[in-house]
């Protein structure tokens, strides 16, 4: 099913001018990223881990990857630093390519929109101009189709950082909605002549595989669960609007405080002109009336980014269902 | 030939690290070697991850870096704590007397280590990949000789991996071995023409068995008795409903994720007025 937003972001991948268009990754660092996953992930939240490979014109290839461990309180003194550029620098002794070109972390029903993630993406694309954040989704993976995606800060998102103005005014200014947070860029899977033979030897001895999950009927559990977390983020979302509200309405009660104090003022300079009298001193209208703080608004996007992706995700998995539910119905009809 | 010892289960991340290696290998290197991480069991070593090592090989030395191998496995000691080394990995055709050396070194850093073998370079046609444990043979009291053992080996996959890897096989199709992620109906549909092929498959070979061309098979019979029985009976009626029901339920989903998406998009408008 395609709505109308979903042709808006299509074309502005499309014309997008960033460095990067493409990216191309070897078939191996997809098993390494499912394997991490699998075998780190299933009790605590993200694995994520480094991504390396070069830039050929405007494509990224990505030929190999490392993971991270992950952040235990009885570890403290581990240097994730020192972990990192020990691993790169073993790996160029064995010709691999060391290059670090972005990093790669795994998500909960499609729920990454975050600070945390936003503000290392932004590190990593302001060290590295064409870097990338793939998001490995294995719960949609294991219903039966990998789901790996590539995202990029887009350059006003950039510019906003850099200046770290998350002011309303900063945001207007900049104009940017929360579609224009993030680009999606395109993935392929590249695969060497090596690999190809092993995938035909691999193909002839193992078993064909039994488990059809794409074909699997049963969908209320995967929608409760991504339900859920739409409608907690729906009301954060709710709340922030609240805050932004009462914000904005003390905003303009201030003003029209203000402006009666400022008219009071002028009456009363006038009665004392007219009678005679010095007139009174002049004061700091600012320092009486404080005026409220602006609500920052970078939260409102991530939510309002995350709200959106979660749609998207719901939305695919409703068109996958309704299709294998009209082949089910045809099915049957033969029966 | 039967086969002593333990099964070993390579998953199919360890061949790709292998070929990857062996495909980014020094001038002058025929081979290259790396070591072998996984869990044991009783009846089984369950190979998970690997490593290459960097090692130089003329016609009567053959030098390992050990301080590389012993600091690659601290590092990933870190990320994976269960993963111990189980053994090393070489490839080429043929078990040499420097592999003896090698495995030597490897027996003092696990028990009992396996030797794994990939034919990259393709010298027989196609790639072995062939698993072996040493074992002492020789006279008693006179030198003692080593002889490899071959073990019997098996893929297995977890189910995610699975998906992974069959997505990877698609990429053989295509000349420039190239593959895009699709999305949506278009992989049900991708799905469902794929059991449409095993099915056209089975009815051939059903049709073999009518015509007499292929004797009948009894178990492959069951089977497929199986396969027709699996579809439920149910009324048409209650299976209308539960239809319908299934139907609205998702359409519900669809027009709150829509009606949703247009409240921040309106949200957004209002705000950056």
């Amino acid at each position: 099913m395609y709505s109308p937003e979903d042709t808006e972001m299509a074309s502005t991948a499309g014309t997008l001018d960033s460095p990067v268009k493409q990216i191309q990754i070897e078939g191996m660092v997809v098993l390494k990223i499912i394997k991490h996953y699998q075998e780190e992930g299933q009790g605590s939240e993200v694995v994520q881990g480094v991504l390396l490979g070069l830039v050929v014109e405007d494509r990224l290839e990505i030929t190999n990857c490392f993971p991270f461990p992950q952040h235990t309180e009885d570890d403290a003194d581990f240097d994730e630093v020192q972990y990192q550029m020990e691993m790169m620098r073993s790996l160029r002794h064995v010709n691999i390519d060391h290059l670090h070109v972005g990093w790669y972390q795994s998500t909960y029903y499609g729920s990454f929109v975050s600070r945390a993630l936003l503000d290392s993406q932004f590190s990593y694309q302001h060290a590295i101009e064409e870097s990338v954040v793939l998001i490995y989704d294995p719960i949609k993976t294991g219903q039966g189709s990998l789901s790996l995606k590539a995202y990029r800060l887009t350059p006003k998102l950039m510019e906003i950082c850099k200046e770290k103005d998350f002011t309303p005014e900063g945001l207007k200014k900049a104009n940017i909605g929360f579609e224009h947070m993030f680009e999606e860029v395109p993935i392929v899977i590249r695969n060497s002549h090596l690999i190809n033979v092993l995938m035909w030897e691999l193909e002839d001895k193992s078993t064909v595989a039994d488990k059809h999950e794409l074909l699997n009927l049963s969908s209320s559990n995967h929608l409760e669960k991504s339900l859920q977390l739409l409608m907690d983020r729906v009301d954060d979302m709710s709340q922030d609007i609240v805050k932004f509200n009462t914000y904005s309405r003390n905003l303009s009660k201030q003003q029209q405080q203000k402006h009666q104090y400022l008219q009071r003022r002028q009456q009363e300079n006038a009665q004392r002109q007219s009678r005679g009298e010095p007139q009174l001193p002049e004061e700091d209208i600012n320092k009486m009336f404080k005026p409220p703080q602006p609500p920052p608004r970078m939260d409102t996007l991530l939510i309002a980014g995350q709200v959106n992706n979660y749609c998207q995700n719901v939305k695919e998995f409703t068109s996958q269902n309704l299709g294998k539910l009209f082949m089910a119905e045809a099915l049957q009809g033969h029966n | 030939m039967s086969v002593f010892g333990p099964v070993v289960k390579i998953h199919p991340v360890v061949l790709a690290s292998i070929c990857d290696s062996y495909e980014r290998r020094n001038e002058g290197a025929s081979r290259v070697i790396g070591t072998l991480l996984g869990t044991i069991d009783k009846h089984s070593i369950e190979v998970t991850n690997c490593f290459s090592v960097p090692h130089n090989e003329s016609e009567d030395e053959v030098a390992v870096d050990m301080e590389f191998a012993k600091n690659m496995y601290e590092l990933h000691k870190r990320v994976s704590p269960t993963e111990v080394i189980i053994g090393w990995y070489a490839t080429g055709f043929d078990i040499t007397e420097h592999s003896v050396l090698i495995h030597e070194y490897y027996s003092r850093e696990a028990t009992n280590p396996i030797h794994l073998t990939a034919d990259t370079a393709l010298q027989s046609g196609k790639m072995n990949i062939r698993a072996y444990v040493s074992a002492q043979m020789g006279v008693p009291g006179k030198t003692v000789g080593v002889m490899f053992t071959p073990l019997s080996v098996k893929y297995i996959y977890y189910d995610t991996e699975r998906i992974g890897v069959d997505l990877l096989q698609r990429t053989r199709m295509t000349p420039g071995r190239t593959k895009g992620l699709t999305s949506d109906l278009s992989q049900v549909a991708g799905s469902a023409s794929r059991v449409q092929d095993m099915l056209t498959t089975v009815l051939a070979y059903i049709e073999d068995v009518l015509s007499g061309k292929v004797t009948a098979d009894n178990s492959v019979g069951r089977f497929l008795m199986d396969l027709v029985n699996k579809v439920p009976t149910i009324s048409a009626e209650d299976f209308e409903n539960m239809l319908n029901s299934n139907i609205n339920d998702l359409l519900m989903v669809t027009y709150l994720s829509n009606l949703t998406q247009a409240q921040i998009a309106l949200n957004e408008k209002l705000v950056l007025l």
